[in-house]
């Protein structure tokens, strides 16, 4: 099966048809709600939270948070994965935002951030004028000052191969974070890759 | 987008980072809607200390809403009213149409159905050597 960043930015790859689909397959709403459920469980958050959802997609995500008792704003570069969103009443904020372009809240603004199967199409970069550490860096730089101290983000993600993997990880270490990466079911198909992240309670924000 | 995310949300071009006049965006032509929510006062609680005041004020006051106290309620001060308001204001006052502008590039960022576009174009959205006025 090929991999649907490595045919058309996400964009355009998640048109009208291809957002319905995605939204309506059984198969992919399940898997969909089990891995919000494993990044919530990893956040352990004491309490009703103020989350970011970074390709927020659909809302499939948003509704376990919602669920849990949180609020959320959703990301996502994709206009008609947001049109199903509408559809489907998600509660939610929407933003139609290139997280390659970097992750406009102020500073401190949210307890936490989630995210599922998005942050590897940071790897693709549409046009020359940006390269994939560009983008990496704006969204990892972003995503960092827009958690408060002692937040967390817990990204799963579909890393390609090892580089990937080294390449998303390496960047949101630079970007200040304490990470850790954690794998379900490793070894085989059903592997789930998640990317643990911190903001340290020290003095480094001020 | 709820009057909530309006107080946190900032303009996404690079430049406009570190300027006080970049924040809060500024609504034009907004078409409001309420949406009834449950009242969730653990939430309210928790993201309190983290309103910028005097930003909200401005906001509220764009959006026709007058009545809000100048400066922001103390722990101790939020009693049942106090949160149903401020629930009230925050999260189930949305603006579903209409612009937000900044106040120190003039981007527009346009909202429609609720959803506000912050796609910029390539050459505002990376780091410029020269700010973008
Ligand atoms: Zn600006």
């Amino acid at each position: 099966m090929s991999r649907p960043e490595d045919t058309l930015p996400p964009d355009l790859f998640y048109n009208d048809s291809e957002a319905q689909k995605y939204t309506t397959s059984s198969r992919i709403q399940s898997i969909q709600a089990s891995m919000t459920q494993r990044c919530l469980e990893l956040l352990q958050l004491p309490g009703p939270s103020f989350i970011l959802d970074i390709g927020c997609g659909s809302g499939l995500s948003g509704e376990i948070l919602d669920e849990a008792g949180h609020v959320w704003v959703g990301m996502d570069i994709s206009a008609s994965m947001l049109a199903v969103a509408i559809d489907r009443d998600t509660t939610g904020d929407l933003l139609l935002a290139d997280m390659g372009q970097g992750v406009p809240f102020r500073a401190g603004t949210f307890d936490a951030a989630v995210s599922v199967s998005a942050v590897q199409w940071l790897c693709n970069a549409e046009s020359s004028d940006v390269s994939p550490q560009g983008r990496l860096s704006r969204f990892f730089d972003g995503l960092y000052a827009s958690l408060k101290r002692g937040g967390k983000a817990v990204l799963q993600f579909y890393p390609k191969n090892e580089l990937q993997r080294t390449m998303i990880t390496g960047a949101a270490v630079k970007a200040g974070f304490g990470a850790g990466l954690l794998e379900d079911d490793p070894e085989t198909k059903n592997r789930k890759v998640y990317l643990v992240l911190t903001v340290g309670s020290g003095g480094e924000l001020s | 987008m709820k009057v909530l995310t309006t107080n946190y949300i900032t303009c996404a071009v690079k430049a406009c980072k570190s300027s006080s006049a970049a924040f809060p965006l500024h609504f034009k032509d907004a078409e409001l809607v309420q949406e009834e929510l449950e009242l969730n006062s653990d939430f309210i609680r928790n993201v309190l200390p983290r309103i910028e005041w005097p930003a909200l004020v401005t906001t509220a006051v764009e959006l026709g809403f007058t009545t809000l106290p100048s400066t922001k309620p103390a722990p101790e001060q939020l009693d049942e009213k106090m949160l149903q308001d401020l629930h009230t204001l925050l999260v189930e006052t949305q603006v579903t149409e209409g612009k937000l502008v900044c106040g120190n590039c003039g981007h527009e960022y346009n909202i429609h159905q609720g959803i506000a576009n912050f796609l910029l174009p390539n050459h505002l959205g990376i780091n410029l050597p020269t700010p973008f006025v």
